[in-house]
């Protein structure tokens, strides 16, 4: 049988170098906040004879406005501050005159005072799940010896997943201008429920093999049940992923935040329901804390 | 055993063929719902986020105020005819609007969140020509006496009681004059001045205190409407006085519930207060919101927009659902790739699932967003996780030494704690995602997500419990299932 748990150092290590590189994408590049949390227009055109993404760009920059410009089918989505109803009519004008014929297909706005309330909404959602799955889930093996470590342990499986997510994102965003938006915490959410979904999955054989008495070593039961549930893990995944994927890959414009946070999310989930969650309930339970600590060479 | 199986499996077929009967064709009528409903960002549409400065209102008005804004605003919004507008109060200070399918220009985005201002208006017969003021459609005004209030009772029947706007209107060809509604003005210290809902004081209020116990609608005027409404009622008597919403070419006449105008007959000369009587409840009831409302200055302006044309909308229907159907071909081909039979049969459990969960979105009137076919295509791929479970548990069971009868039941029974508390976890999710949805201004896809993503993870619970359970029962007995190659059970091969 694999040894997963014993060389837990190792997944650890990888952990810890992805949550770290993340952390320092975010910070040093930063999230792109979209209109939905920082206000501001983005306007859909169709232009009848085409027109090239950073030729309109150009004509933008000419006409005071910083803007980007994505391409989508055969429209052009722009991304700029706050239009009023005369600015955007004013813009669409001088498109006009220099690409021809243009058709608005979709026009958003945000004010700020929106914007500051839906940020405010957002990071309150992504408390309240965490905090509701900790307590679901310390009730859920109520009947373990200390269920609040499972709850614990699925709930750091899950920060690291969303660390990870926010750290393409910035990377993303740092490169190719992507935004953080309503449809990103969207995303955000559904991958924190489905990290958990296969970190129970884990823990749900964990007590069950606890219950069947398989070993007195706890680390040898997280192993074992590690890899009983391995194929189930990697084939949930891997459905999962192919939606995902068709979903990235052929509809993109505004879900594609969505679907790419997703896509990524799933990734790190299905990692860290096997190689984070478990391992770490595997050390807290066993009271190896002040051993994991002395083998920093390796941890880190 | 058996036997129950079988007629399991006749209600699975019976479900199967009344959910697709309720969703064939995707447009058709069932059970008077009619096609699936999409959001804006789908079908097309506006919505619209107003926010009311409230600075100039007494803290505990504001409540009135804006339900009186929203009453100004609905009557701005029923003119434009659009098939199902909806508009609500958001939060203390904020109206959303919505019109599905359809597309307002912005200067009709302006109007809409034009400062509510009501305006009293008379009848004039002007020369044809010498119109300053827009015509305005004659309609048959209400048949609601104006009163001053001061116990003089009802009207003798017939007095007044007919409008004599009809006079002025059928002969507008002939004639060399036009009747119209222009603003009822009246001089206060040398100064023209147009009666409107400024002058109201706060204490507009329906009841029915009429001698018949009929429904009226009281109001006060401040000191310098009470002279105004003095000069202006007092060459009016016995003539209408239309009640008007906004000022100038713009304004809109204000209808009561019965699609009449709403144009009562002064009565008597109204100083201090009068009554208005004759209205329905709910014209009244909105009529005095509305004159609430204009009584004082709140401004709105526009803080959020979402304009999505119809063409839009169809593009990414049309490419969500490409998108859903080769991710279900891709998760069936690799369940059947690799589970084989089992396999075969969750992939047809999962067009159940499909079949189901959309033909519960329209009898629901589950409204799909983009985000929300998002959230169904994603539950398609987490659909088949309770079968995957439910397998992989079969199999263990089985290399165990069980019968595969033993092993699909233990398979099952083992299974579903594991079911149980994973999607208990999503739900949760899905929870917060709706009430997330439900407060943010934007929301819509939000929430079309969670509940889309709601559905398919308790749809998807019963399925792969109930359905793969009985189609994988039926083999039970047969010869197919001694072919354990079919099943992928092959024993000793587990690495422990």
């Amino acid at each position: 049988m694999f040894d997963i748990v014993g060389k837990r150092p190792y997944y650890f290590a990888i952990s810890a170098i992805l949550v770290l590189g993340s952390a320092i994408a975010i910070a040093a590049l930063g999230l792109n906040p979209g209109i939905d949390f920082s206000s501001g227009s983005v306007t859909t055109l169709s232009f009848e004879q085409g027109a090239d993404p950073a030729e309109v760009k150009d004509e933008l920059s000419r006409l005071g406005y910083v803007a980007r410009v994505e391409e989508w089918q055969n429209d052009l989505i722009i991304h700029t501050v706050q239009l009023s109803a005369a600015e955007k009519t004013g813009l669409e004008q001088s498109l006009e005159e220099r690409f021809g014929a243009v058709e608005e297909k979709g026009f958003e706005s945000v004010d700020p005072i929106i914007a500051e309330e839906t940020a405010r909404t957002a990071g309150i959602a992504v408390a309240i799940s965490a905090a509701g799955i900790l307590v679901y889930l310390t009730w859920a093996f109520r009947r373990m010896p200390r269920p609040f470590h499972y709850g614990v342990c699925a709930v750091v499986a899950l920060i690291h997943d969303v660390v990870v997510v926010l750290g393409v994102f910035a990377v993303l965003g740092g490169i190719l201008g992507w935004e953080v938006n309503l449809m990103f915490i969207i995303g955000v959410l559904a991958v924190i429920g489905y990290s958990v979904n296969n970190t129970v999955v884990v823990f749900d054989r964990v007590r069950e093999n606890l219950q069947r008495g398989i070993s007195t070593r706890f680390d040898v039961v997280v192993n074992n049940s590690l890899v009983e549930t391995l194929s189930r893990s990697l084939n949930t995944s891997l459905t999962t992923l192919a939606v995902v994927l068709a979903l990235v890959l052929f509809v993109g414009a505004s879900i594609q935040n969505f679907a790419v946070v997703l896509l990524v999310g799933v990734i790190a989930g299905t990692y860290s329901s096997l190689f984070v969650a478990p391992q770490l309930l595997a050390v807290w339970e066993r009271g190896q804390w002040s051993g994991f600590l002395r083998r920093p060479s390796l941890t880190t | 055993m058996f036997r129950r199986n079988t007629w399991v499996f006749i209600a699975i077929i019976v479900v199967f063929s009344l959910a697709l009967w309720v969703l064939l064709p995707v447009e058709g009528e069932r059970f008077g719902r009619k096609g699936i409903q999409f959001g804006l960002d789908l079908e097309g549409g506006v919505r619209l986020v107003y926010r009311a400065d409230l600075s100039q209102v007494e803290e505990d008005a504001r409540e009135d105020v804006m339900d009186g804004v929203l009453a100004v605003i609905a009557n701005r919004i029923n003119p434009l005819g659009v098939t199902e507008p909806e508009y609500r109060r958001r939060g203390d200070d904020q109206i959303v609007v919505e019109l599905p399918g359809s597309d307002i220009t912005d200067i009709q985005k302006e109007r809409i969140g034009r400062t509510a201002l009501l305006e009293f208006r008379e009848w004039v017969e002007v020369p044809i020509g010498g119109a300053e003021a827009e015509e305005e459609p004659v309609d048959a005004g209400e048949e609601a006496p104006l009163d001053n209030g001061e116990g003089e009772g009802e009207p003798a029947p017939g007095t007044g009681e007919e409008e004599p706007v009809d006079e002025g209107g059928e002969e507008e060809s002939e004639p060399a004059t036009v009747g119209m509604w222009v603003p009822a003005k009246g001089t206060i210290d040398g100064q023209e001045k147009v009666l409107n809902s400024s002058y109201f004081r706060e204490n507009t209020y329906v009841d029915r205190s009429g001698t018949l116990g009929e429904i009226v609608l009281h109001f006060e005027w401040t000191e310098e409407g009470a002279e105004l409404s003095e000069q202006i009622t007092g060459r009016l008597v016995g003539k209408p006085l239309a009640i008007f919403e906004g000022s100038g070419e713009d304004a809109q006449p204000l209808y009561g519930k019965d699609g009449n105008m709403i144009a009562p007959t002064v009565q008597s000369v109204i100083r201090e207060s009068g009554i208005i009587t004759g209205l329905g409840m709910e014209t009244a009831t909105e009529l005095a919101k509305q004159l609430n409302a204009g009584r004082l200055p709140v401004p709105l302006s526009m803080v959020g927009e979402m304009t999505v044309k119809p063409k839009l909308g169809e593009d990414f229907v049309d490419l969500s659902v490409r998108a859903g159907a080769i991710g279900v071909a891709l998760v069936m081909l690799f369940m059947v790739a690799y589970y084989r039979l089992p396999g075969l049969m969750a992939s047809l459990a999962l067009v159940f699932y499909g079949v189901l969960v959309l033909a519960l979105f329209k009898m629901l009137g589950v409204t799909l967003t983009l985000a929300g076919i998002g959230g169904f295509v994603l539950s398609i791929g987490m659909a088949v996780d309770a079968n995957v479970l439910i397998f992989e548990r079969m199999k263990e069971e089985f290399q165990m030494g069980r019968t595969l009868g033993a092993a699909i039941e233990a398979g099952l029974n083992r299974a579903w704690t594991a079911i149980r508390d994973s999607n208990i976890t999503t739900i949760i999710v899905c929870v917060i995602l709706i009430w997330v949805g439900g407060t943010v201004a934007f929301g819509g896809s939000v929430q079309g997500f969670g509940v889309t993503l709601l559905i398919g993870v308790l749809v998807s619970m019963a399925t792969a419990i109930v359905v793969t359970r009985t189609f994988l029962r039926l083999f039970v007995g047969t010869g197919l299932a001694k072919r354990a190659r079919l099943f992928t059970m092959y024993s000793g091969k587990r690495n422990v």
